[in-house]
């Protein structure tokens, strides 16, 4: 039976705009299209059942009263219609009794009695069952909350390097979609794996007590209905995988044409696109309604089972009836049974599939979780004290992949207090230069220094206490203006927190937004402008008051007033700080005491803005490009 | 949803014929339960007699019968029989399975109107059941007291061994009438059912007497009603697939009706439209929206118009069945749809609340993944792992609870249904006792029962499942019943020839949709071909919203745009668009290849073409570096190319036009400033002819520009060269000095 809602995780989707991006999408289908969709497969189906298991250890003593309950409550259930049969029987015998004037009528007290036992053993098998149900969803609420909070906090141990090559919503998809089937998992399939078994063993075995002739001509459909449904789903998976491909290639087309409308209109594209979409929908008209058919033939067909066993236990036992062979409380019971039989088959059949899909989501669960964590802090790291912020870059050779390095051996200085310009073409690589100061990784070979010491000998948490960071990635997360400034030291006052908003000239703008510092920056911070998300960023440097500063200047959809506030903000900001800046001002550049020169992910050229002009090399094409020759007459 | 039935018009018929397939489905699954009664109840109890009228009758049997039966009655029982003695035609077959023909001659039945017997049937029962009650009074006098008290009739007094059919015949007409009206009353007292259920016994007695077996008449008549069951199970199983066939290729067609639709819909909007409605929810309307609806269409016609044809079925056939038991009905249905009412007004706030909270986990999660660096760089792991917890336990509690109370739905949903069984078994057993109803009609009424209840279930889902669908609906509807805003003019002109492309700006004014203010107020320029006219100023100046006023994809609020002298929108969007080489802002590339994309500016351009484009947008290099060179493919909104490339791609695409006017809005952007300059430098050669307008808010790249337009909130500050600026335009001025140093610019 389908009920709404009845997976409360997966009601998400539908009717909610969701365009792209992961989350919660359709999950795992229920309802008998569900048995037609062939899940992915572990590929370790048995280790990750063992390691899920051992997961589900600490509950064992749960599990083993749900499976009892379970059980109970489904013998209770089974044992109804026979007994009730009885009363039937009883009440037939009174009326044969009645007409052909033999007998006393109808026991009412024996009638009676059985409603009353029936009464009790349902009530008691609703309870077992309810109490089942909570216990299995208090386990399955913690095991999936565990699963989340593992992955979250798995993700801050990390390192960054595993995300360049990891989609976010991979990860994403690991704590919605896998956990939440593994929890769906638990929740409904494991009950349901105990009470379907119970279910048929105890259904057959109560028919086999009623008569065995019965039981084998209403199973007798049953290997031949299994053969038939083989066959369906074979065939309309066929049609299934082709109705997901065109969809796949209709959305595909939609996204492409939706996202890049301009374009489209610009080169008079419509009729082309329509024609594309046309021939892409004609085929996913003819998949869909052919697997649509094919998968609903699943409910007529069990129906049609369901319907041969009752004729023929009408006919058999009608028959045997007249024979006295059986009673007929017996048929009515009979009915019942060969009713309730194909359900708890057809989940069964489906328990393969289900566990597979549990098993592939988690095994991908299991997998992120045991994926390599940051090298550990080095035991008894020292404490910095007083840093003057002198940094030495000495022989570094660095690769995303170790066998290609982008820097090759970089040796340089930068002395406490100096300015260090990092310039290049886009895509250079100048911020891995960041990358390695704050150890978001580590040097394949020679060493940075913070006042002497290799940074690798401090714990991170210390080395980047020495550093704050303005990035032209201004994050910030969905808190109040005040939680996000305060996010450079945690343990500011409040008026600290004003004073470095006023540093960072952010104080004013803040007056004029509504609820001011209490604002709360909406999902996509698009509340506040770009710029200002600029100025956010620099007043929580400010109020972490770092030895040593990494700033972005790139404010390309700055608007000038705003451009000229974070420049004055910024320069405030570096005053006595050994400061590293991935610069684009030229003003900056030329008054850097250190350039380095990137390109192509290499330290090409290190000085100063003179003498890097005079060298002639990279840094003074770049610099001259800049200008052509009829402008700089101009 | 309602504004999309019109959509379903091609489908009408096969909805049609479903409904129609529908009945034929329920009246045979509904069957079934009554099969089983007949055979419990005709087949078992009354040893496969159907009815009171026997198939063969002795002749004195019918002699007796003829005593109770008004003359009327005689003529219509004895025209439904045929005599057979000794000496008839058909005596020795009779004699087969009728041995006791032998001994007297037999009445057997001949009609096999069905009306007919049925409408015999009464009268049979009543009269057999007289003759039985008569014989018994001659086989034990002490019954006679009991007899006559009930008729009135004092048979006490008749002599003892006389034959009170005799006597009965010899009566006066009317006083026989009487007597026969005094049973009929009892009888009548009796119930008809009682009448029947006793009249079968007559008549097994009769057959019996006759010699005819009557094990296999049992077994011939449950194998006969078997065979028909199996008939209807066909019936209904062959019904349910042309129904699972018909909506499915309805759901599937009508989705493919509305897909194309929207699609076509949406190609034709302008970017007005699209700003109302936003990309992303466009496109969640042409994809997801359509499936939903052609999921609901399948539910609809095979479970949703299915379920009160089943209950109304259903509730026919129960009543018919015993029509005072109908109150247990709406007690089951009534327990169950307010369980289902608590349910869902219980849990439906907490649904909607664990959205949110899905949404907030996403959103930590998200946040901690986008922001790894600056929160391992201020040290904000465990704050963040805090947050995550927040929000995690928000949501494991709030789905624990839904899940909790769903649990409890299922067992209470059984222990409703398994309470009106034993509720029906009770009251059944009374209304058997008293004879009102037989013990198979009562099984019959206990499965009737659970039909009704489940198909008000399928209804109450119904109301669940169709809110959701509609929402989808009702956001397809809109998008369908949206007229784009900018439409071709109902008789275009032309352009004159030969076309220049002069571009002029008179007195234009732009004001977003909805909003307060204008965005441009009152501009004008002329942007003249074989030279560049560059837009600068800060964020929301306005500059981009001029350029892309120019190939309509919004229409001016006042004033007018003339190329070549002829107003915009007096020729057509092709011809326009024709016209113009556009570089978005956001460079976007289609899935295909490199060459594809530069194909897309015209199809017909020669291989030289592409490669002299590629060339000036500095390009070329990109494409030789790729083993594939123009065949290199490209990925979905080109995500395998990187954002400096694209853009360059999508400026040779443009050139590939060779457009008379080329608008570039802020197309360098992504570039470095020695791409730059050198695009710039061969753009200048390449399009000597076309009228050029750069937007842009590098200075350096508007230097050389013989026409710069300042722009601040919406209003040009200023005209000129880049030198007549320095020295006339102070927002020039700001802008330029921000980026430049002093001797720089001089």
């Amino acid at each position: 039976m389908m009920m709404p809602g009845g997976n409360p995780n997966r009601s998400g989707g539908g009717s909610r705009e969701q365009a792209g991006g992961p989350g919660f999408g359709p999950g795992r289908h229920g309802g008998p299209m569900g048995m037609m969709i062939k899940g992915d497969k572990a590929r370790d189906f048995r280790g990750t059942m063992q390691k899920l298991l051992q997961a589900l250890k600490p509950y064992q003593w749960s599990f083993a009263v749900v499976f009892l309950f379970a059980a109970v409550s489904t013998v209770f259930n089974i044992l109804g219609p026979k007994i009730l049969g009885k009363a039937t029987t009883k009440l037939f015998e009174g009326v044969m009794g009645q007409i052909s004037g033999t007998g006393e009528g109808i026991d009412f007290t024996y009638i009676g009695n059985i409603l009353i036992t029936m009464t009790i053993l349902y009530l008691l098998a609703t309870l077992f069952s309810y109490v089942q149900g909570w216990i299995m969803s208090g386990v399955s609420a913690k095991v999936t909350y565990r699963f989340r909070r593992d992955i979250a906090e798995k993700i801050n141990r990390m390192p960054l390097g595993y995300f360049d090559g990891t989609n976010h919503g991979e990860v994403l998809s690991r704590v919605t979609n896998d956990v939440d089937t593994v929890s769906q998992t638990l929740n409904q399939s494991l009950s349901q794996i105990i009470t379907s078994g119970v279910t048929v063993v105890g259904v057959l075995v109560m028919m086999l007590t009623i008569s065995w002739q019965m039981t084998l001509a209403s199973l007798l459909v049953i290997p031949f209905s299994l053969v038939f449904i083989r066959q369906i789903v074979n065939r309309s998976q066929k049609y299934f995988s082709e109705q997901q491909e065109y969809l796949g290639h209709i959305n595909g087309h939609v996204e492409e044409m939706y996202g890049g409308h301009l374009v489209m209109k610009a080169f008079n594209g419509e009729e082309k696109s329509v024609v594309k979409f046309d021939g892409f929908n004609t085929t996913l008209y003819s998949s869909a309604w052919k697997s649509q058919f094919l998968s609903g033939l699943m409910m007529p067909v069990m129906s049609f089972i369901s319907n041969l066993g009752y004729v023929a236990v009408a006919v058999l036992g009608g028959w045997l009836a007249t024979r006295s062979l059986i009673t007929v409380g017996d048929i009515q019971a009979f009915i019942q049974y060969v009713r309730n039989f194909t359900q708890p088959i057809a989940q069964l059949a489906n328990i393969s599939n289900t566990l597979q899909q549990t098993a592939a989501a988690a095994e991908r669960v299991f997998g992120f979780l045991n994926e390599a964590e940051e090298v550990p802090d080095p035991a008894g790291a020292l404490e910095l004290s007083d840093v003057r912020g002198q940094v030495d870059f000495e022989a570094v050779r660095f690769g995303y992949n170790p066998e290609k390095a982008v820097i090759h051996n970089f040796t340089a200085r930068a002395n406490s207090g100096q300015r260090v310009a990092i310039v290049g073409p886009t895509g250079a690589g100048k911020t891995t230069i960041v990358k390695l100061l704050m150890r978001f990784y580590d040097v394949d070979s020679g060493a940075i220094r913070v006042d002497g010491r290799d940074i690798r000998s401090l714990t991170r948490r210390d080395l980047r206490k020495l550093f704050g960071m303005v990035l032209q990635d201004t994050w910030l997360y969905n808190g109040t203006i005040m939680e996000n400034i305060r996010y450079g030291r945690p343990d500011a006052t409040d008026a600290e927190v004003y004073a470095a908003a006023k540093a960072a000239h952010v104080d004013h703008f803040v007056h004029t937004l509504p609820d001011g510092y209490n604002m709360v920056l909406n999902e996509e911070a698009s509340n506040v402008s770009q710029g200002q998300k600029q100025l956010l960023t620099i007043a929580r440097a400010v109020l972490a008051d770092p030895r040593i500063l990494i700033l972005d200047e790139a404010t390309s959809s700055v608007d000038t007033r705003t451009e000229v506030l974070i420049q004055r903000a910024m320069n405030e900001l570096m005053k006595g700080r050994t400061s590293f800046i991935i610069a684009h001002r030229l003003s900056t550049i030329r008054d850097a005491d250190l350039i380095l020169v990137m390109r192509d992910g290499d330290i090409v050229e290190q000085g100063d803005h003179k003498s890097l002009l005079q060298a002639g090399g990279f840094y003074a094409e770049l610099y001259n490009s800049q200008f052509e020759p009829e402008a700089a007459a101009a | 949803m309602i504004r999309l039935v019109r959509y379903l018009k091609p489908y009408l018929s096969m909805i049609l014929l479903t409904i129609v397939l529908l009945f034929v489905q329920a009246n045979a699954d509904l069957a079934l339960p009554d099969y089983l009664s007949r055979i419990v109840n005709n087949g078992i109890q009354q040893g496969g007699v159907e009815n009171a009228v026997p198939t063969v009758i002795r002749a004195s049997t019918m002699d007796h019968l003829q005593l109770f039966l008004t003359p009327d009655e005689q003529s219509r029982v004895m025209a439904a029989y045929t005599l057979v003695d000794a000496g008839a035609a058909n005596y020795a077959e009779t004699l087969k399975t009728v041995p006791g023909v032998a001994n007297e001659p037999v009445y057997v039945l001949t009609t096999t109107n069905t009306d007919e017997i049925a409408a015999l049937d009464p009268v049979m029962a009543r009269a057999l059941l007289a003759v039985s009650g008569v014989e018994q009074v001659m086989a034990d006098p002490t019954k006679a007291a009991q007899m006559g008290a009930a008729t009135g009739f004092d048979l006490s007094r008749l002599p003892a061994g006389a034959d009170l059919f005799t006597l009965l015949g010899n009566l006066p007409p009317a006083q026989r009438e009487q007597i026969s009206a005094q049973l009929q009353g009892q009888f009548a007292a009796l119930g008809e059912s009682a009448v029947q259920q006793a009249a079968t016994q007559a008549v097994k007695a009769e057959y019996t007497t006759l010699g005819m077996n009557a094990a296999s008449l049992q077994t011939n008549y449950i194998l006969s009603t078997g065979l028909l069951m199996l008939l209807v199970t066909l019936v209904s199983v062959v019904s349910s697939i042309a129904v699972g066939y018909l909506s499915a290729r309805t759901a599937a067609g009508l989705s493919r009706d509305l897909r194309r639709a929207v699609f076509q819909k949406v190609e034709g909007f302008s970017s007005t439209e699209f700003d109302r409605f936003s990309t992303a929810s466009l496109i969640t309307r042409t994809t997801n929206d359509i499936t939903q609806v052609q999921m609901v269409v399948i539910m609809m016609m095979r479970m949703v118009f299915y379920a009160p044809i089943m209950g109304v079925g259903g509730i026919i056939r129960a009543i018919d069945k015993d029509s005072s038991m109908w109150w247990i009905i709406a007690v089951g249905v009534a327990a169950l749809l307010s369980l289902i009412v608590v349910v869902f007004s219980v849990t439906l706030p907490k649904f909607k609340a664990m959205q949110n909270l899905i949404d907030r986990l996403n959103l930590v999660l998200r946040e901690n993944l986008s922001g790894m660096m600056v929160i391992r760089a201020f040290n904000m792991q465990p704050f963040e792992e805090q947050r995550f917890d927040k929000a995690n336990q928000d949501l494991t509690g709030t789905t624990l609870f839904i899940n909790r109370v769903m649990v409890a739905m299922f067992p209470t949903m059984m222990l409703i249904m398994n309470g009106l069984s034993l509720l029906i078994i009770w009251i059944g057993s009374q209304q058997v006792a008293a004879a009102q109803m037989q013990v198979g009609d009562m099984m019959a009424f206990m499965q009737y029962a659970m039909q009704i209840v489940f198909s008000f279930l399928m209804m109450s889902f119904m109301f669940i499942l169709l809110p959701r669908a509609s929402v989808s609906g009702g956001r397809i509807a809109e998008v369908l019943g949206t007229e784009p805003t900018i439409r071709d003019a109902e008789t275009p002109r032309n352009f004159p020839e030969p076309f220049k492309g002069t571009v002029e700006f008179r007195n234009v004014s732009f004001r977003y949709p909805g909003a307060d203010e204008d965005v441009l107020c009152n501009i004008n320029f002329t942007a003249q071909p074989g030279q560049t006219t560059a837009f600068i100023g800060s964020t929301g100046s306005g500059k981009s919203t001029i350029v892309n006023l120019i190939p309509r994809f919004y229409d001016v609020t006042g004033g007018q745009i003339l190329i070549d002298g002829v107003d915009i929108r007096q020729v057509t969007q092709h011809e326009l668009r024709d016209k113009i080489g556009y570089i978005p802002q956001k460079s976007t590339l289609f899935s295909g290849t490199i060459e594809s994309n530069l194909r897309y500016a015209d199809d017909d351009a020669t291989k030289e073409a592409l490669l002299a484009a590629a060339g000036t947008a500095q390009v070329t290099e990109f494409i030789d570096s790729n083993a594939d060179g123009l065949a290199t493919e490209i990925a979905q909104g080109g995500a395998n190319v990187s954002g400096g490339q694209k853009q360059r791609l999508s400026i040779a695409r443009a050139l590939v036009k060779q457009a008379p006017i080329y608008i570039f809005d802020d197309s360098f952007s992504a570039l470095d400033f020695k791409t730059d300059a050198a695009l710039r430098h061969a753009l200048k050669e390449n399009t000597a002819e076309s009228a050029v307008l750069i937007v842009t808010q590098r200075v350096s790249t508007v230097m050389n520009a013989e026409q710069i337009v300042v722009l601040d909130e919406g209003q040009v500050v200023g005209i000129g060269t880049h030198s007549e600026l320095m020295k006339t335009c102070e927002p020039y001025r700001e802008i330029a000095l921000s980026q430049l140093s002093m001797e720089e610019l001089s």
